[in-house]
């Protein structure tokens, strides 16, 4: 695990770059993550990181692509263009969470 | 005389059946367990049988031969849960009440939730090996392949025994290997995961294994659709993977009467609260096994650790105690590697898998995270644990619901983000 720095802020984050702290995210953070993955925040991708961020505290894991649709009313298409090439993994780092995983 | 009901006879239930018939009093209180089939399906065997290393004798039993004395077997479809009037409707009419209620429905595959998924190429090219008739036909398959482009798929997560996939395609390599086929094939690993292994410390460990056998991997493939004619699977962003065999796993959805109950998630999956395991919204419906929503993995071992736990609870609950037992996530598995070999695992919601020996500190037998010979032979003598043992609600020496650090290399990183 190493530290960061992100405009001025020190955040925890994991080789990866993922997040290992989340109460030291906010949404400067989120937008300096989002800088540095070629993604400038709109209110169109606030919408998805959002929603993350409500159903991490009720399910305890970032949601996939379906619940992201079904639950989150986000269709696929939007998420791909807002987040190209694995926006699960993208919105979840921006997020300041885990990226999805399986058990191994 | 008060009620409990438990819908589906799989591993959760009928484990359930046999640790509550156990101890809660007879003249008490009533146990009835409800399944639509006849028939129990051993399904970690699943994995073996494309191979003729198990056929139908290994898998399947009766259901009704691992439901205990004292407990009422019904055989019928469930409509739905009135979770309001504390009632369960049969398809066929009829219906039972309850006054504690175990959810053990489990989970199945969805191949129609992929478009195309059931066109032409469905159990001609296209497989699964989830299913009894899925690996049945995929073992008649394999018998025919002359060698080509061999795909190894995962359409979406969550999925049953989410290691299952891997053990697929090294036992597909070993296989290929002997029959003389393996230079003829070219083996691809698809999942829409970021890597064949996700978790830093089995990705270390583990991530020559692909390249080794070699095992193409393409990630981040989330599939749109199938593409019948080209024989080919699209992602939502295009990417394309050409197949003349695919072996993916279907989308993995709840059941269908949990969605008609209002019950579910967008999966079909019941909200249930990850320690106590009792359902977020009613206190007398308990949620076991694959049927949860919960982060755990969806596998037997998780069902057996749980049903420790729930068994506890139901307790508490019925004597209007705090439920006091908690769930702490663990699971265990082993992963097939092929050549006889194998990989254990063991974890929880907080320690991913590490280094170590299992159940014992130390002297093991069996090693964690190491490939070794002992491991394969632990995965084959579990299928006889599995029917006489563990489905009994049988204890297991060493083996506690609550995942030991002890015997474990955990460095710092191995500790899951809050």
């Amino acid at each position: 695990m190493t530290q960061k720095q992100l405009n001025g802020v020190t955040i925890d984050v994991n080789d990866e770059g993922y997040m290992t702290n989340h109460a030291q995210w906010n949404r400067d953070v989120a937008a300096a993550l989002a800088k540095e993955e070629g993604v400038e925040l709109t209110e169109g991708h606030w919408k998805v990181l959002d929603f993350i961020d409500k159903d991490f505290a009720e399910k305890g894991v970032v949601p996939g692509m379906r619940r992201m649709n079904k639950v989150g009313g986000i269709p696929t298409k939007d998420l791909y263009s807002l987040f190209p090439d694995g926006p699960i993994k993208k919105a979840a780092k921006i997020a300041g969470y885990p990226k999805p995983v399986s058990c191994v | 005389m008060k009620k409990l009901l438990i819908l589906g006879a799989g591993t959760a239930g009928t484990m359930m059946a046999n640790r509550l018939r156990k101890k809660l009093s007879t003249a008490e209180w009533s146990i009835d367990i409800v399944d639509q089939y006849a028939k129990h399906y051993y399904q970690p065997g699943f994995l073996f049988m494309p191979f003729g290393i198990y056929s139908e004798k290994d898998v399947i039993k009766p259901k009704c031969k691992f439901i205990p004395r004292g407990v009422r077997y019904v055989e019928a479809k469930i409509d739905r849960i009135d979770a309001e009037h504390n009632r369960v409707f049969f398809d066929s009419g009829g219906h039972i009440d309850y006054d504690v209620l175990i959810i053990a429905t489990g989970v199945k595959t969805a191949p129609d939730q992929t478009e195309g998924m059931l066109g032409n190429d469905w159990r001609n090219r296209v497989f699964d090996f989830y299913t009894f008739e899925g690996a049945s036909r995929l073992h008649d398959a394999l018998r025919e392949w002359n060698g080509g482009k061999l795909v190894v798929h995962i359409s979406e997560m969550p999925i049953k025994c989410p290691v299952a996939p891997l053990e697929f395609a090294f036992l597909t390599d070993w296989w290929l290997t002997e029959q003389r086929l393996r230079d003829k094939t070219e083996i691809t690993y698809v999942t829409p995961l970021s890597g064949a292994f996700t978790k830093p410390i089995a990705a270390k460990v583990l991530g020559h294994l692909l390249e080794e056998k070699r095992i193409k991997v393409v990630t981040d493939f989330n599939i749109g659709r199938v593409d019948n004619e080209q024989h080919k699977i699209v992602s939502w962003d295009e990417k394309e993977v050409g197949y003349d065999l695919l072996v993916t796993v279907p989308t993995n959805i709840g059941d269908a009467a949990i969605e008609r109950s209002g019950l579910g998630d967008e999966l079909n999956f019941v909200p249930t609260n990850r320690h106590t395991l009792q359902s977020k919204q009613h206190e007398n419906i308990f949620v076991i096994g694959d049927a949860t929503d919960l982060p755990s993995s969806k596998a037997g071992s998780v069902a057996h650790f749980q049903s420790e736990v729930l068994a506890k609870n139901i307790f508490h609950y019925i004597k209007d105690e705090a439920l006091e037992s908690q769930f702490d996530g663990h699971a265990n598995c082993f992963i097939e590697s092929g050549y006889r070999k194998a990989f254990l695992l063991d974890f929880n919601y907080d320690v991913q898998p590490v280094l170590g020996k299992y159940p014992l500190p130390i002297v093991g037998p069996f090693s964690l995270l190491r490939e070794t010979r002992l491991n394969h032979f632990g995965k084959l003598a579990f299928k006889w644990i599995y029917w006489n043992m563990l489905l009994k609600g049988a204890p297991m020496p060493g083996v506690g619901h609550r995942m030991s650090r002890l015997g474990k290399q955990i460095p710092l990183e191995a500790l899951q983000p809050a």
